[in-house]
């Protein structure tokens, strides 16, 4: 049978304001399950034109599927969103790059023909399921030496990758986490993050937390507005004795769900759905998993070539900020100033949180945003680094390219 | 002058052991930037299964979370108020332990005065107020979100009812008044009349938003953040409420006037709170708040002090809770499973049985009889149950495939009961007959097998006698219709042991029914009060009194029907045939009716002719009659029946018969549908002073279903 592949495009995605992990975050009292349910609910409520029964694949990431993250959440959640009953769904992992992965794989089927659209995204509730929640290490890692101890270790992975780019110091890191702060609050004040929000109500029965009975949560709660060099340059660095990755240049722990619809080109143009964004390429590769960090480079160096493309083509990044060293690597190794004004132009990770398996979703729905703004630029890239020693990158094509001007 | 917060104080220290309901308030920025908004939680503390109530400590609490919203819309730092409840309860009204404490007319008025006092100031803040009907709401629940500006509902929500009514209350922190003139006049006797006297009949989420109560549905998934947002919008002017103009003409009168009908032909005027509701809801079409207000804080302080209400809730509780925990049934710990149910007999009881256990246990179900004829019959009439089941949505395919598949019939009973674990038989009402059957079973029965008996008046002990395991004979007495009538009275033989009896119990649980432990004795409970109080009726026509005087005495009890009616129900045969077993038990008590007898023998089903659309005696019947010359009044034929029924519920509590009057109370209410307002019987005969004339003293301490001392 010849088969043609299909263009497959982002058509829209929707996050929960993140919180911060932990018994006095917003989202202490609330389930994980719920809140890429209440992500995914919003998603339909925003695209009329997309009829429930006509989804294919429910694609739902977590780090630690257990408990209300377990239970194959993609197919649990598709049910309590109230999906008909018709729709499958499975769960993804691949740690930080889930809701990614979540992407690439119903976008690997819709180009196959398999699925006309899908729901992809990713859920971490890191209070609920703290990081290494029931792991158990092959202790063949250990005796064979297949990795060093630092791997399982994010925070020491970043050390490992201040050693690999010795000039990238701790200064230069906090530098960029205050404009990440800057920026994000910035976005804030112009409206480009809250229109993609979906406002989740919760529950606080402690009064510890603040204010009991139920609250609505409509905005970050990680971020820091205001947040100077000074107040990062005497944070503690809890991975290493006098290292450089502290609380402040790094994405904190965090709960919150992302989704996203992706579907062939042709379907989201029958059914009056937006094209925000068209796939152009997407690749993983693996590194060392101590300096797990650097993952994004080799992960983009293949989609680039798979896309025919060179770094210079790419106006706009979308780059995790797991670390801020992470993101100064890719840059120093690319060659692009810190500050250069493609990069990650909403803030990121260090304002807004992590959480880690719905992280990618989030890249993506702020590179959209981007690109109606900026028709003037043709491609965009998200990126992020994985645990374990891995890189993930998509590229994308901006529907609303006008030409160079 | 009292404060509210002074008045709820004074009302909670009646109340010591109040399950304190809080009122959380906790601040908001709505989207849209729609501006900062309170939302106050009410929450017990506890799960679900506990359901948030309101006592007077509750109503202090929500006073001032009041006093706090209100002085930040008063300083214009809030734009809203919200109210909504714990995950799945939004709130199900007042605590009635609270209400039985109550002893002064003043007390009680002070528990309607105080929820009003403080639900009103909902409806006066300087900002709009929204309730949220995220769950369950009952009663004061409803009445809370009936005081705000705004109302949204869930499309989850199970139960939604002003049940006051129906225990003999009328809805009086506001329901009478603000739900009329809501909703209108109608839909409001529906909710507050007709939903009530129609066994407490429950709305959904979508009915509730049908009816106009609610002004916007959500789904239970994001119920609250849709609520918000849409909150957000009504605050910006965005969406706007538009509400139909409620009828105050003749309509509203119509409808108390159905009102009215409703509550005759369900309590025949015996009851007093649906009358006081709809003379609140009839004088609310003026539209004046106060005065409804002052009318339910009346009419509350009347029916609380009033032993129908008093009543209401002992068989409230009695339903609820002994119903649930059967008095002197022994530890569940030693029943036996029941993985397969024989049924002897094929006949129409037989197969609503077979029926019954099906649908609950879930087990195969084998039933036997004496010609392939009648057990193809019998399972016939199983498998076109099942398919009405089916059509009606109540069971899928699958379901019935699998129920279908369980039922059996065999002629042979060793084949069908040599692996079954409980036996019931429901053959001729004849005691021989029963005891070849038993006898029969058991010679094929496994040694464990429990046999029940569906004997509605032989002696169970007498039915074992002639079995080597008597211990396993069990009395299960259904009540027709065995798929509706919730009780079942279980019966110990002299020799049943507590492991079959426990079993009994298990089974009647899984069956869904309120079971009664009851001792063997002459047609047990139901029939032997019902035939009593049969008798007495029958007696004073015999003697002279015109039947229609007879039937109209007892009217005043509002039972679920006439005596006559309820004989013609039974089959005038079967009632002659109890009267007759109960006569040569007790033939100082129990007589048999001459006139009776006549009417069985003319085979007559009946005593009236329902050709003119309401009943009128048969003539043929009424010329069977022979009466005497003794002419009672009303009055002197209630007395004598009444007299007859507190004997005889005097001698089977010292016979034992059950553990306490509340069984019998129990009993009537749940297995001949006698009204909750009379408490079953007792607490009303203890009211009108007729079981101190028989017995000489009450059956019931003061306060168990009265007024405490």
């Amino acid at each position: 049978m010849p088969r043609t592949v299909r263009d497959v495009v982002f058509v829209d995605g929707v996050r929960t304001p993140f919180g911060k992990a932990g018994p006095k975050g917003i989202y202490h009292e609330t389930r994980a399950d719920d809140l890429v349910v209440k992500a995914i609910r919003e998603l339909l409520r925003r695209n009329p034109g997309l009829e429930p029964a006509k989804i294919d694949e429910v694609a739902i990431a977590a780090t630690t599927q257990i408990g209300d993250q377990g239970l194959t959440i993609g197919r649990t959640a598709g049910i309590l969103a109230g999906l008909p009953q018709t729709v499958p769904g499975y769960s993804i992992d691949r740690m930080c790059a889930g809701a990614l992965t979540a992407v690439t794989t119903v976008a690997g089927s819709v180009a196959f023909g398999a699925y006309d659209v899908a729901i992809a995204g990713g859920v971490e509730h890191m209070g609920r399921h703290p990081m290494g929640e029931g792991v158990d290490p092959n202790p063949r890692f250990v005796s064979e030496k297949l990795v060093d101890e630092s791997a399982l270790f994010m925070g020491m992975t970043a050390e490992n990758l201040h050693d690999r780019y010795p000039t990238i110091t701790k200064q230069r890191a906090d530098e960029y986490a205050v404009r990440s702060q800057e920026k994000a609050a910035k976005a804030y004040a112009n409206g480009k993050i809250q229109q993609d929000l979906v406002p989740i109500s919760v529950r606080r029965t402690n009064p510890e937390g603040g204010e009991t009975g139920w609250g609505l949560v409509t905005a970050d709660e990680p971020m820091r507005p205001g947040t100077t060099i000074e107040n990062l340059t005497g944070l503690k660095t809890p991975f290493r004795v006098h290292g450089r990755v502290t609380a402040g240049n790094a994405a904190g722990l965090n709960d919150g769900a992302t989704a996203s619809i992706i579907a062939s080109e042709d379907f989201a143009r029958e059914h009056d759905l937006p094209v925000k964004m068209r796939l152009v390429a997407y690749s993983f590769a693996g590194v060392e998993p101590e300096v797990m960090g650097y993952g994004p480079i080799p992960a983009t160096e293949k989609a680039l070539a798979q896309a025919g493309l060179t770094i210079d083509d790419i106006g706009l990044f979308e780059i995790n900020e797991a670390f801020a060293v992470q993101v100064l690597a890719f840059l120093e190794h690319y060659g692009i100033a810190d500050d250069d004004a493609r990069v990650n132009q909403y803030g990121g990770a260090i304002a807004f949180g992590h959480p880690l398996a719905s992280s990618g979703v989030r890249l993506m729905t702020q590179l959209a945003r981007q690109f109606e703004e900026q028709p003037n630029v043709r491609y965009g890239l998200t990126t992020m680094c994985v645990g374990f020693g891995m890189g993930a990158t998509v590229i994308w094509e901006n529907p609303h390219f006008e030409g160079d001007k | 002058m009292t404060t509210t917060a002074e008045l709820l104080k004074q009302a909670s220290e009646l109340f010591p052991d109040e399950v304190v309901t809080s009122a959380h308030v906790r601040h908001l920025d709505l989207p849209f930037g729609a501006g900062r908004f309170a939302l106050i939680t009410l929450d017990n503390g506890f799960d679900h299964t506990k359901p948030t109530t309101f006592g007077p400590a509750s109503l202090a609490n929500l006073n001032t979370a009041i006093d706090q919203v209100e002085k930040e819309a008063a300083a214009g730092e809030i734009v809203g108020v919200g109210i909504t409840g714990k995950p799945f309860i939004f709130a199900v009204g007042a605590d009635l332990k609270g209400v039985e404490l109550l002893k002064e007319h003043e007390h009680a008025l002070a528990i309607g005065k105080g929820g009003h006092e403080v639900f009103k100031r909902l409806a006066t803040l300087a900002v709009p107020t929204f309730a949220y009907y995220n769950g369950a709401a009952m009663g004061g629940g409803v009445e809370v979100g009936l005081h705000c500006s705004y109302r949204t509902v869930s499309a989850a929500l199970p139960a939604f009812s002003l049940p006051e009514v129906f225990l003999g209350l009328v809805p009086g922190w506001g329901g009478c008044t603000l739900l009329p003139n809501l909703i209108g006049a109608d839909k409001a006797v529906s909710v507050i009349i007709e939903n009530s006297l129609n066994q407490n009949k429950q709305l959904k989420g979508a009915q509730v938003y049908e009816l106009g109560i609610a002004d916007a549905l959500f789904e239970g998934a994001d119920f609250l953040e849709q609520s918000l947002l849409w909150t957000a919008s009504v605050l910006k002017g965005e969406i706007v409420v538009d509400r139909p103009v409620i009828d105050r003409g003749e309509a509203w009168d119509q409808a108390v006037a159905k009102g009215r009908f409703i509550a005759d032909s369900k309590v025949h005027g015996a009851a007093p709170a649906a009358y006081r509701a709809l003379d609140i809801i009839a004088a609310a079409k003026n539209g004046d708040l106060q005065q409804g207000y002052d009318a339910e804080d009346t009419a509350l302080a009347d029916l609380i002090m009033g032993g129908e209400l008093r009543a209401g809730i002992y068989a409230f509780n009695l339903v609820q809770k002994r119903g649930k925990r059967p008095a002197g049934a022994p530890d569940k710990s030693l029943a036996r499973p029941v993985t397969k149910v024989g049924v002897v007999g094929a006949g129409l009881m037989a197969s609503q049985l077979a029926l019954l256990f099906l649908r609950r246990l879930e087990v195969p179900v084998v039933l036997t009889d004496i010609d392939q004829e009648r057990v193809d019959k019998g399972v016939g009439y199983v498998h076109a149950e099942i398919d009405k089941l089916l059509l009606k949505g109540r069971v899928n395919q699958d379901k019935a495939n699998r129920l279908k598949a369980l039922v059996t019939g065999v002629l042979d009973k060793a084949e069908g009961f040599a692996d079954a674990d409980f036996i019931i038989e429901a053959v001729f009402e004849e005691i021989g007959v029963k005891q070849q059957v038993f006898a029969e079973v058991e010679a094929v029965a496994p040694a464990h097998a429990i046999l029940a008996t569906n004997t509605s008046s032989l002696s169970v002990t007498e039915m074992a006698s002639k079995l080597k395991n008597p211990e396993r004979v069990v009395g299960f007495h259904f009540f027709n219709p065995v798929a509706i009538l919730p009780l079942l009275e279980i019966v110990r033989g002299e020799q049943t042991d507590d492991a079959s009896l426990a079993t009994a119990f298990a089974v009647a649980k899984k069956l869904k029914k309120t079971a009664v432990l009851v001792k063997d004795a002459p047609a047990f409970v139901v029939n032997r009060i019902l035939t009593r109080f049969m008798g007495e009726i029958q007696n004073v026509i015999d003697e002279g009194t015109p039947v229609e005087v007879a039937e109209k005495a007892v009217e005043p009890l509002g039972l679920p029907m006439s005596p006559l009616v309820l004989l013609e129900l039974v089959g005038p045969a079967i009632g002659l045939h109890v009267s007759e077993t109960l006569n040569r038990a007790f033939p100082d008590r129990f007589t048999v009716s001459p006139n009776l007898a006549a009417v069985v023998k003319a085979g007559k089903r009946g005593f009236y002719v329902y050709d003119s659309g309401k009943p009128e005696l048969d003539p043929e019947v009424a010329a069977l009659l022979k009466q005497g010359d003794v002419v009672l009044t009303e009055e002197q034929v209630r007395a004598r029946v009444l007299d007859a029924v507190a004997q005889e519920i005097g001698l089977m509590l010292d016979e034992g018969v059950v553990a306490e009057a509340q069984d019998i109370d129990l009993c009537l209410i749940t297995g001949a549908g006698w009204p909750f307002h009379l408490g079953g019987i007792t607490p009303y005969l203890d009211r009108e002073g007729v079981s101190e004339r028989v017995n000489g003293k009450k059956f019931l301490e003061p306060g168990v279903a009265s007024v405490p001392a």
